[in-house]
This record gives structure tokens, sequence and C-alpha cells, in this order.
């Protein structure tokens, strides 16, 4: 049987993590690569960076980053943040990484997604959603970290992303992201019951059951956290355990 | 002594590098691993892995098209025996044919023909993406010390619809059977990812280093 995912999310900037508490058993703490080890002890399924490097010339340190992580560690790691191109992608991939998410860019120009995909197989083209609600029941794309408004309908640009050749989409809840008062339930749910590729839900998460809630309730196979594991809240395995324990298939 | 990764163009084989060297360091095995494109490379290597990912069409044609590659391949694989690891698309085109968006001629070596997965259960997502628990159907040295349940990563919508029942050593259960691993002589290939199965993974590269067949 298909195992459902639990993948932490480092925020990385200039090649340090961002924020987080001192791990004791980090030699360490500020380094992705040593975050991302523990991780890797601890069941993680996949593993995910978000650089949010704001000048050009200091993304050499993301490569770095990634490629010292895939050295260390053989499990699956997406990197997004600053995807504009296929070069980036390309210099993703080679660095090490498995599979490249793509926000903004693919909003500016929709046929970057499928170039992607044809390019390097949907296997590795992520889309990320960051997502608003506008009244009930339905949500808008935004970019630029959740700042500009598109006027594009999640759940439709969640389909065309899909048919333009994404391998799985991984959807943000800006109005639960940084709350802890967990996903955004129908909007996971109306976006992965409209599509058949995997739905990674995010944004929001402060307590194991909400992980539970977004498989669940939200239909996505994946759940994905980034301060609960990082401020040392809970450990992966503590929340495999309450999936497992809500009757919710997990590699333990 | 080399373990030649054919590269050709098909998606990133750095992480497969590290992955096959950690294993041959970790089970003192002497080998060099060295990601190619060199045809002669290819025909003088002890052993050979075909990754790959993206369309098999894709992949077919990427392949026929480094030079050399394919007779060095037939060579060395087929006319020599040495050990062949095909991972992936790489292990699909080890098929008489794949029909991922056109109907493609593979490597015919052996039978079956390469299908898209068509889950029982409609809402069963397509890529058959993430962590599945391997169901072995045969003994063989390459699942030396792995046992049924063991996780291994997948990420494909088309399967290896194998011809013959005996070929296929493990499955994994996706809304109906799907081969995990494939097998006949000196040939031998994954459906999952053995370098980011972590150290299910790891062990099942080492067991293939050390494979003589």
């Amino acid at each position: 049987m298909l195992k459902m995912r639990v993948i932490p999310c480092l925020d990385v900037k200039d090649g340090r993590t961002v924020k987080g508490v001192n791990f004791i058993d980090l030699i360490d703490a500020g380094d992705p690569v040593e975050q991302a080890k523990l991780y890797d002890r601890e069941g993680a399924d996949e593993l995910c960076f978000l650089d949010i490097t704001a000048s050009a010339e200091n993304r050499d340190t993301l490569y770095d980053v990634v490629a010292r992580t895939a050295e260390q560690c053989f499990m699956p790691l997406t990197v997004g943040g600053g995807v504009r191109g296929v070069e980036d992608i390309r210099r993703l991939l080679l660095a090490g990484a498995d599979k490249a998410s793509i926000n903004t860019a693919a909003v500016a120009r929709p046929d970057f997604v499928r170039e992607a995909a044809e390019k390097f197989g949907s296997q590795c083209i992520v889309v990320a959603i960051d997502a608003k609600s506008v009244g009930s029941g339905r949500w808008e794309v935004f970019t630029h970290g959740g700042r500009r408004a598109t006027g594009i309908d999640a759940v439709e640009w969640a389909k065309r992303m899909a048919s333009a050749g994404a391998g799985e989409i991984l959807l943000t809840s800006m109005d639960r992201d940084g709350t802890k008062a967990g996903f955004d339930i129908p909007l996971t749910r109306s976006v992965a019951d409209a599509i058949r590729i995997p739905v990674i839900a995010s944004g929001g998460v402060g307590t194991l059951d909400h992980l539970v809630e977004g498989i669940r309730d939200g239909h996505a196979t994946a759940v994905l956290a980034a301060s609960i594991f990082h401020f040392g809240s809970f450990s992966i395995a503590q929340a495999k355990a309450r999936l497992a324990a809500a009757g919710i298939p997990v590699r333990l | 002594m080399i373990t030649a990764i054919i590269d050709y163009g098909s998606g990133n084989l750095r992480s497969a590098a590290k992955a096959f060297e950690r294993a041959a360091r970790e089970a003192a095995i002497d080998t060099e691993i060295r990601v190619t494109h060199d045809a002669e490379t290819v025909r003088r290597a002890e052993r050979v892995v075909l990754p790959g990912v993206g369309a098999f069409a894709d992949c077919r044609r990427g392949l026929a098209a480094v030079p050399g590659m394919e007779a060095a391949l037939d060579e060395a694989v087929r006319r020599r025996g040495r050990p062949f690891l095909g991972i992936c698309v790489g292990m699909q085109l080890m098929a008489d044919r794949g029909r991922e968006f056109e109907t493609v001629d593979g490597l015919g070596w052996i039978a079956g023909e390469v299908v898209a997965i068509a889950p029982a259960d409609p809402a069963l997502k397509i890529p058959h993406m993430g962590w599945n628990e391997l169901a072995l159907r045969a003994a063989h040295p390459l699942l030396d010390g792995i046992a049924s349940g063991a996780h291994a990563y997948f990420v494909h919508s088309y399967r290896f619809a194998c011809a013959e029942r005996r070929d296929v050593l493990a499955t994994v259960e996706y809304g109906g059977e799907i081969a995990a691993v494939v097998g006949r002589d000196n040939l031998v290939g994954t459906q999952f990812h053995p370098e980011k199965s972590q150290a299910t993974g790891l062990r099942l590269i080492a067991n293939f280093l050390r494979w003589r067949p």
C-alpha cells in the first residue's frame, strides 16, 4: 500500500536556516544539511528546501547546500524559491535535487511548466500554489510570497498546471500560513478532488492532528510543515505515530 | 573495474552516483563509479547501470542519440553478460515496447510492454508517487537481506507489464499489482529509485555491485 508522506520544509537564506531552536544533537543548528540529516534519521519521507535568499549573487550558497545534502541523504529532495527558468532547474538537479518547485514563474509564464515537464519529466516538476480565500468556496492564487493577487481561481489553476505536466501540487493556504490553526481543509479538498496528481497540503500546521486532517479530510497524499518540526514542538516520528494511530498508512 | 552509470541526458545522475559510491564504500566493494556518455567506457565496464526519468520515447531517443551507445550496451550486456541494472524508465527500456504517448520499441531484453497504470480505484493518484511496500515474488541475489514489507520510493505513471511471470522478482500494490523488480539472466531492473530509498535502496545497490550472475 502506498504510504502518505510527511515532508519537513526548511527555509534557507544565504545557505543558512532562517529560524529554529538549538537542537542539542546538531553540530551546527544553522546548517540546513545538519537539519536535513536529523529529519532523515527521524523518518521523513521527503525533504523540502525553500530558498528565500534575496540577492542573486548569494544564490550559489543554495546549490552548495543542495549538493551537500544530496551526498548524505538518500531520499527525495524538493527545492523551491527563485525557480524562474529551465536553467535554474537544471542547476538544482545537477546539484542533487530531485524536484524543483515553481511558483511565481508559473503564473508569469504558464508555458514554463510545460517546457520544464517536457525537458526534465513531470516527476520532478512541482507547482506551488499560494491561495487565499475570496468568499465562500472560492480561492485565488497569490504570488510573490502572498503579496500579489492574480485574479486566478486556485482550483482552475491547479487543473491547468496538472494538464501542463506538473507532477504534483504543493498547495499553501496563505490565510493559514503561520497561524498554527490547521490547514484550510475546504481549499485542500477542493483542489485534491479536482485533479488526478498528488496534492501536498501546506500552511497552518500547529498540532499533529492537523496533519491527520490534511490527509483524512483534505484528501492530500502528503503533508508539509516547517515550524512544528523546526522548533522542535514535534518530531517526525511523533507525527507519523499520530497519523498511524488515526488509521492513515505511513512508513514507520 | 568500473561500474558505468550511463548519462544520456535523462535527469540528474549526481544523487545516483553518490548513492552507488556510498553503497560501495559501506560494503567495501572495490569499484569505480563512473557517470559516462562514452560508449567505449560502457563497452569495457564491469557493470552497467541505466537510469532514466521522463517519458519512455524520450529516453529511448536519448539513448539512441549517444554515438555507439546501443552497440556498446549490446556487447557488454548481451554478449559479455555483464551485470545490468535498469532504474525506473531505465528498467522499462528493457521491454519489447513502450506505449507512453506513442508506441516505441524498447531494447527487447525482457518480454513485455510498458503501459499506463490504471488503478481499479479511480481516487488513487497518478503518478504513483511515494513510499510503497515491496512484496517479494522470487529469491534473487539483488534482494538479499530485503524482506517483503520493505519500503521503496516510487514515482511513475507507467508500468512494466511482463509477459513472463518468472521475470517479476517483486511487486507493489497500487490499485492492482505493479512490477517493482524484474530480472532475467544478467539483467535486473527496479521500477522504484534505489538511490532515493534510504537503507533499503543502498542495500539493493550493494547487492548489485556484488552480484555475479
